[in-house]
């Protein structure tokens, strides 16, 4: 369906994805530009700003009242965390989905992808209690720590990425465990030392979506998480903002830029397995 | 070696759970106690039984998703048959204890005239004298009459009496103060002179299960989370109590709540529909241009295109919210620039709609672009052939043999973007926050507020007051909806037979 361009042709298939390019970068480039304004307004700024400074974000890192570089840190530290356990639970799961047959098999894939539906931030006051009253007990995994709130997002992880993830599982042939537990390997070692290695892409995938679907979450990090020095990104820039657009928009535009940079980074480092996990039906959150 | 590591983290996990279920029982949670003992001995048969072998790999992750996940989801179905919200928080006996408490000064009482001491701990205790000059002493909430020369008075006179400043700066500690007079009375500071009678207002009746107001006699029978009087009129606050269908009853039976419900509802359609058909669309073109081999630059413009997806939502919601100002955005800037006039972003109901569909076609373009790209990619080039040899246009080859062959394997994609966009609770509520309001409407509803955003404010946010109960009825509504397209997506791409075919 596709021919060699003459001259025109091509010239006005350039001038839709110019106009598409101006879409797509326009925000992000206004957003560089006014973290770099000094003026710290949205009132006069201009695509290449006049006086460039790094005031804002210096303020990003010293303001004492809005800690937003600890808010970043947090988040990432949180967002880490919670994958990295998130990736090693699913693919336990998985590995057991995928290569045993056992009585209640069916039910728990059902189960997990009907629970996955439920969308777990309405059900925050009910959660909100129970971290209250596991917090009289355990009191680092109770309100306002950042352990309890990793556990209650390891509890919503399950579902769709056990789902992807078996899938994945089940394309990988058989013969070479077989022939690892004829050498006298336990099921779990073969796990370990065969499937792992191979299914890296995939682990990528749910890694990458996990991370940024924790480091975006803002409803139960809001309701759990009380003081200051504990926000994460999300809760923290939005009280930030609020609507003080006219007179915190540098330092917002600063916080924006150095809060977007890890997930920007990490999706161009996996980005080749995203393409691959996205197409086979992961949505980001 | 492996044996011993088992043995280990068993018995690390046993005295885990006998160290919470001894302090279960110490706080009366037996319910919770129960189902701790099932856990704890199915965690035990697992590791212990190799027939179970299997389930050993599910164990973390069961654990997490039945604490977190299906507990909660249990609560919220409970929640939703009661009447659970403001004016309704505590539970019954809570109530009753609030009630009993309240006390109203008794008419023509006798005024006690009183004597305050501190004792070496710096506890408070009173020497009250009435007016026929018979003499009680109070401390910690008892009262004790006093004989002739009785031993308490000579120990009162050890402690340290407190001046009349000493009294104005201690009024907060002496007001709360109260000594039961008898069964139906409470000895009370009146003001800085004296302390008075306080007749109990209302009084419990275990028996019969109802309150009595002391004074009048009138009987309060509990009815559907409120204290009842013969005539129809209730005693706030009421307490928690099953309702049963009621929250159901109001959302699809009163006018004022189901109106703004079914306008949400219809605007949440809208907009999921909307949002999948715009970045669709836009995507596919898109991929359409990029796929052409003789594009220069194509590789390029695609990591370009693909930028705006690869910032965290919340970020971008807000970055935009900034550019949609009314007075001092951008966008309206150059509007005001270029055809004179700017428009009311965020204010009105339809420009505040149309906002955020322009902010998730930005976030949502291009993950259909690549989508796309990758179903584009597998459709072979000899259809194409074939089609020019029959002498197809352009639009016949899109439409007969693209458009066909790439939703085979786009179709599941967009219904589950479909029902993740039904959801889509950040945009929503971060643009806009579900602003601007439906006027007239009983519930905290907006114009552009999805089913999510609108349950988060009935059960949040609400300056009328949180309703809990209504906000888990509409949460299950919303978990029917979308569990029912997530059934109809996996039988559609067969995954559950898959599944089925497997056992």
């Amino acid at each position: 369906m596709y021919r060699r361009h003459t001259f025109f042709r091509g010239l006005w298939r350039h001038a839709i994805m110019l106009v598409f390019l101006v879409f797509a970068l326009f925000p992000i480039l206004w957003v560089i530009s006014a973290s770099f304004n000094p003026a710290n307004t949205l009132v006069g700024q201009s695509l290449i700003p006049r006086n460039a400074s790094l005031a804002n974000y210096i303020e990003v890192f010293t303001s004492e009242q809005y800690p937003i570089a600890l808010w970043i840190k947090n988040s990432v530290v949180i967002g880490l965390i919670t994958s990295t356990l998130v990736v090693v639970m699913t693919s336990l799961a998985a590995y057991a989905f995928s290569r045993f047959r056992f009585k209640g098999r069916r039910e728990g894939l059902f189960a997990s992808l009907l629970v996955q539906v439920f969308p777990q931030m309405l059900a925050a006051v009910s959660i909100y209690l129970l971290i209250l009253s596991i917090g009289k007990l355990i009191p680092s995994l109770g309100i306002n720590t950042h352990a309890g709130l990793i556990m209650i997002y390891l509890g919503g992880a399950m579902g769709v990425n056990a789902w992807l993830m078996k899938g994945y599982f089940d394309t990988i042939p058989t013969s070479l465990e077989e022939s690892a537990m004829i050498d006298g390997a336990s099921p779990f070692q073969a796990y370990y030392m065969i499937i792992l290695p191979l299914a890296r892409p995939i682990l990528a995938v749910i890694f990458l979506l996990q991370f940024i679907g924790t480091y975006s979450e803002f409803i139960l990090a809001s309701v759990l998480i009380s003081s200051s020095d504990k926000y994460t990104l999300a809760v923290g820039l939005q009280l930030f903002i609020q609507d003080q657009y006219a007179s915190r928009w540098g330092v917002f535009a600063a916080a924006s830029v150095l809060g977007a940079l890890p997930i920007v980074l990490l999706f161009m480092f996996l980005q080749k397995y995203l393409v691959s996990g996205l197409t086979s039906g992961a949505v980001k959150g | 070696m492996g044996k011993i590591i088992k043995g280990a983290f068993l018995g690390i996990v046993n005295v885990v759970f006998i160290w919470i279920a001894l302090y279960l029982l110490g706080a009366e949670a037996y319910l919770v106690f129960v189902l701790l003992l099932l856990g704890a001995l199915l965690t035990n048969v697992i590791f212990l039984l190799p027939r179970a072998y299997p389930y050993r790999y599910l164990l973390p992750a069961a654990f997490f998703m039945v604490l977190l996940v299906v507990y909660p989801i249990v609560y919220t179905v409970y929640i939703s048959i009661t009447n659970y919200g403001t004016g309704n928080i505590l539970n019954k006996e809570q109530v009753v204890a609030q009630f009993e408490s309240k006390y109203t000064l008794e008419p023509n009482s006798d005024s006690f005239a009183f004597q305050t001491y501190r004792d070496p701990q710096g506890d408070l205790w009173f020497l009250f004298t009435d007016s026929l000059g018979g003499q009680l002493v109070g401390h910690d909430g008892e009262l004790t009459h006093l004989r002739e020369d009785d031993p308490l008075l000579r120990q009162l006179a050890g402690y340290t009496e407190l001046s009349r400043v000493d009294l104005v700066r201690a009024t907060n500690e002496l007001s709360s103060q109260s000594f039961a007079y008898d069964d139906t009375h409470e000895l009370r500071m009146r003001n800085i002179n004296a302390f008075n009678l306080y007749l109990q207002q209302y009084s419990y009746d275990r028996e019969r299960d109802v309150l009595l107001e002391v004074q009048t006699g009138i009987v309060y029978t509990p009815e559907d989370g409120y204290f009842r009087a013969p005539d129809g009129t209730h005693l706030t606050p009421g307490f928690r109590a099953v309702v049963g269908f009621g929250n159901f009853r109001r959302l699809f039976g009163n006018p004022q709540i189901t109106g703004p419900f079914v306008s949400v509802f219809i605007w949440t359609i809208q907009w999921a529909l909307l949002s999948v058909g715009t970045t669709f669309v836009v995507g596919l073109f898109l991929a359409i241009l990029l796929n052409d081999p003789y594009l220069r630059l194509r590789k390029v413009y695609r990591s370009l295109l693909i930028l705006p997806y690869a910032i965290p939502a919340f970020i971008s919601a807000l970055i935009w919210r900034g550019l949609f100002n009314t007075d001092l955005g951008i966008i309206n800037q150059i509007l005001q620039a270029t055809i004179g006039s700017s428009v009311p972003w965020l204010q009105d109901p339809f420009w505040a709609k149309v906002a955020l569909i322009i902010l998730n076609l930005w976030l949502g373009f291009p993950y259909m672009m690549i989508i796309c790209l990758g179903a584009l990619q597998s459709i072979s080039a000899e259809m194409y052939e074939a089609a020019v040899v029959d002498g197809a246009t352009a639009w016949q080859q899109f439409r007969h043999i693209t458009l066909p062959l790439l939703m085979v394997s786009v179709a599941p994609l967009l219904i589950s973007s479909f029902s993740f966009n039904f959801n889509n609770f950040s945009v929503i509520y971060l643009l806009t926050r579900g602003r601007p309001p439906i006027v007239g409407a009983q519930t905290p509803a907006g114009h552009t507020d999805i089913l999510i955003s609108y349950t988060y404010r009935l059960a949040f946010e609400s300056g009328r007051g949180i309703d809990y109960g209504l906000a888990s009825a509409v949460t299950l509504v919303i978990f029917l909806i979308t569990g029912a397209i997530t059934f109809f997506n996996f039988r559609f791409t067969g995954a559950l037979e898959d599944v089925n075919k497997n056992v």
